[in-house]
């Protein structure tokens, strides 16, 4: 067996020093400063108290965690918080504009789209990312491309006619 | 996660000084395999050099008639880019057909070359395994080995390579193009990724100091006849259990040149020049492609758990190359097989 101990590969070295990191999150620049390991997600919910966006299996697998940075969907888990300093960030939390709930939030209503929720802020900013590529188009397309994102409640019937409904292809 | 020192380096001779001098680091670009391999401790670096902001994100057209592909060009920004879906369809559906659409935005096209296997005994750090600790010996031979290699293994790793892109890459005979302390250099993708042998720590023939800078794909796309076929246990964001490429040139309906790569079945991309060889000069025809089929497997040496395998490998490439042959693609989002 291997010696489980969590050790580098080479000499030890200083610990590493907080790096400062800014964020413009809901419209507003929040600076803090984290260690370099600390994930996206991580700071997100710890360092700027944002904990909409989930954690569920902290590897890339489960799209929980799913955030739009500049845009473009990923999994905030396996970013480090470091890499992504001056990134526009949007949660679930920023999705709402002026009272008014993004058309893919309220058709996840409209649809009952979830069921525990848990996977509902990663499912709908993962949605929200669909609609902006514009590629997927059909229902299959629409499950291929939300892959990415687990529901353990099974509501995916649902989730993907909040999708068409939210991008105008519902019949 | 192990504590580490994080840098950027500004530029691609920043980068190459960086990790020369520095012992025991690691480049992080997209960061989607080696963060979740740090977070399991089988990847344990002193040190992350960031190059993700290097100016190696463009596509561009090579004086042959090719295309140059920046390191850094996200996978999903390559499935989509317009001369890719025109003239290189194989590899957006390769590229496509792997991972999920948010890991696909992180990922980038050197990332994708240089992931490591999913080897399940390579992940937990509790289990013996010469590819994480050389000389702690193979848990996957007398383990659960449903998943891994057919061909090219050895004693020490039977282990796959995971990547979609990559079987396409090979296929289409692409170039890497790498800059270390000595200069650039340039190396066949063939000769990129390794077989396991007594060294399967040592994945690819990029040395220590150097940094993958693109991946260059010749003026020969195949775009008229190919497809991508990946067999998996579900129909989405899973690793193959057999993946195949397959890209014919036809002449009334005899080939003139085919392109054969496997993925899911060996430590690297899996190429035969006798199987490719051997659909030359033949009718583009099942009777043709089930020869071929026949001669890539003729070496195949399944594990305990994926004789199945070679069976799956043989029908998927008839199938694929059936789909080449009628200009056919298998779509990645209608999964059904035709």
């Amino acid at each position: 067996m291997q010696d489980r101990a969590v050790q580098s590969d080479a000499e030890p070295q200083p610990l590493p020093e907080k790096v400062s990191v800014t964020l413009t999150v809901k419209g507003t620049e929040r600076r803090f400063s984290v260690l370099p390991w600390v994930s996206l997600l991580d700071a997100l919910r710890d360092h700027l108290d944002l904990t909409g966006t989930k954690k569920g299996c902290d590897h890339g697998q489960c799209g929980a965690c799913t955030v739009l940075v500049d845009g473009r969907r990923i999994n905030s888990c396996l970013t480090l918080a470091v890499m992504r300093d001056g990134a526009h960030v949007t949660t679930i939390e920023g999705l709402a504009a002026n009272g008014a709930l993004d058309p893919l939030q309220q058709a996840f209503i409209d649809h009952d789209a979830f069921q525990c929720g848990y996977c509902t802020p990663g499912q709908i900013c993962s949605g929200v990312g669909l609609i902006a590529e514009g590629r997927a188009k059909t229902p299959d397309e629409i499950r291929e491309f939300m892959s990415g994102n687990i529901c353990r409640c099974g509501a995916y019937p649902n989730i993907v006619a909040a999708i068409q409904q939210a991008m105008g292809t519902r019949p | 996660m192990i504590p580490f020192q994080y840098t950027k380096a500004n530029n691609v001779a920043d980068a190459v000084r960086l990790i020369a001098a520095t012992s025991g680091a690691k480049f992080i670009a997209g960061g989607t395999n080696l963060l979740d391999l740090m977070k399991d401790n089988v990847e344990r670096p002193t040190t992350l050099i960031d190059i993700s902001r290097l100016p190696l994100g463009s596509v561009e057209e090579t004086a042959s008639g090719g295309l140059r592909i920046g390191a850094l060009v996200p996978n999903s920004d390559l499935a989509w880019h317009p001369l890719i879906e025109k003239r290189y369809p194989l590899v957006a559906s390769a590229i496509l057909a792997g991972a999920s659409q948010q890991l696909r935005n992180m990922a980038s096209t050197g990332g994708n070359l240089v992931q490591r296997t999913r080897c399940a005994y390579f992940y937990d750090t509790a289990t013996a395994c010469n590819k994480r600790q050389p000389g702690s010996g193979c848990s996957a031979v007398n383990g659960i080995n449903r998943g891994h290699a057919i061909l090219g293994a050895s004693t020490s790793c039977i282990a796959t390579h995971p990547s979609d892109m990559c079987v396409a890459l090979a296929a289409l005979d692409a170039t890497v193009h790498v800059t270390g302390s000595n200069g650039a250099r340039a190396i066949p993708f063939a000769d990129f990724h390794r077989l396991p042998g007594d060294t399967p720590h040592i994945d690819t023939n990029l040395g220590p100091d150097e940094i993958i800078t693109a991946v260059e794909v010749p003026a020969k796309g195949f775009a008229t006849n190919y497809s991508y076929l990946k067999i998996r246990d579900r129909m989405s964001y899973a690793f193959a259990l057999v993946s195949v490429a397959a890209a014919l040139e036809l002449k009334d309906g005899t080939i003139q040149e085919a392109r054969l790569a496997l993925g899911g079945v060996a430590h690297k991309p899996w190429r035969d020049p006798a199987a490719e060889a051997a659909l030359r000069g033949q009718a583009a025809e099942e009777a043709s492609f089930a020869r071929a089929a026949d001669l890539l497997l003729r070496d195949a040496r399944p594990q305990t758990h994926n004789g199945f395998k070679v069976d799956l490998a043989r029908r998927a490439i008839i199938r694929t190359l059936t789909q080449a042959a009628h200009g056919t693609p298998q779509s990645q989002s209608n999964k059904t097989i035709q």
